[in-house]
């Protein structure tokens, strides 16, 4: 299992290889910028819905 | 003495303002109405700041200024320090890791300022110059890749030089000319993209940060209770998506 951590992990950062792409129609995208959006919307939600601390200086 | 008035200094009122100064004065004036340094210069925010949503626009400007300082670093050095040196090569990556925060900032940015409506309050212009700067920050990125000399980026000059062409604004805009290119970037796009940034946070500072919208426009939900949103946000938020008419 560890063993064939490098090589999933590797498959989207890998940039000694050809790049990964996702197609779908005339959509096509590479899967590091799919990775990308993917965490973008990630935080995006995660921003929405964690709590924030509170500060003393607001008004 | 002679000259001593009779009047309680206390209690007199205070002479009406001249304007003098010629533009220069007019110009102070109409600067320090518009932004007073406690509107400028804050040391408090409202309560309904308190969310990690409205983190995204100062962690663009942050990566805003790691982008600047990386690229000045750059464009002192040159291409022949950041393709060979360790140093070099360790900011040409500083440069473009905080270019991808910075546009992954400003797109998240962007979306929760587009789902807040937050051109509400006579806040068209600040939400006009953020969508702008976006817009130059795209051409920068996109002629900081044709900069990169390798073959990524002559490939994606020789993809763009056909739309471009298309387009009609080939014989202007050459991406096959390096030398342009590299004019683009480092000069004439980042100063459009840093004027539109402190015109943006200026016009933040002048109309305020945009608060969320009220519940009371949400017809289906109950009205807020005392326990959930504390007692000076139940006072500001319902009419406080109507910024001050200074």
């Amino acid at each position: 299992m560890i063993g064939m951590l490098p090589m999933v992990l590797g498959t989207p950062v890998d940039l000694n290889s050809p790049g990964h792409y996702v197609h779908w129609g005339v959509i096509q995208i590479s899967v590091a910028n799919l990775v990308v959006v993917g965490v973008m919307l990630l935080v995006f939600i995660l921003a929405l819905v964690l709590p924030f601390p509170r500060g003393r200086d607001r008004k | 003495m002679s000259g001593q008035s009779t009047t309680n200094p206390t209690t007199a009122p205070a002479p009406a303002p001249v304007a003098t100064g010629g533009w220069t004065g007019a110009v102070r004036r109409r600067a320090v109405r518009a932004l007073p340094p406690d509107k400028l210069l804050p040391d408090t925010q409202p309560a309904y700041m308190a969310s990690w949503i409205y983190v995204f626009g100062v962690l663009t400007l942050a990566a805003f200024v790691v982008v600047l300082a990386s690229g000045t670093v750059l464009a002192l050095r040159g291409p022949a320090w950041w393709h060979i040196s360790s140093l070099g090569h360790y900011i040409n990556s500083l440069h473009l890791w905080s270019v991808e925060l910075f546009m992954a900032f400003m797109v998240i940015h962007l979306w929760g300022k587009f789902f807040m409506a937050a051109w509400r309050g006579r806040r068209a212009l600040t939400w006009i110059t953020g969508a702008v700067a976006f817009l130059g920050s795209v051409g920068t990125a996109f002629t900081g890749y044709l900069a990169q000399q390798n073959f990524d980026s002559q490939w994606i000059a020789t993809q763009a030089k056909d739309g471009l062409n298309a387009v009609g604004i080939g014989a202007y805009f050459n991406v096959m000319d390096f030398g342009q290119m590299l004019m683009w970037h480092i000069v004439l796009l980042p100063a459009l993209v840093g004027i539109l940034v402190v015109w943006h946070l200026l016009l933040v500072r002048h109309r305020g940060v945009v608060p969320p919208i009220a519940r009371r426009e949400r017809s289906a939900e109950p009205a807020p209770t005392a326990e959930a949103i504390p007692e000076p946000v139940l006072s500001t938020v319902p009419d406080a998506d109507q910024a001050p008419r200074s």
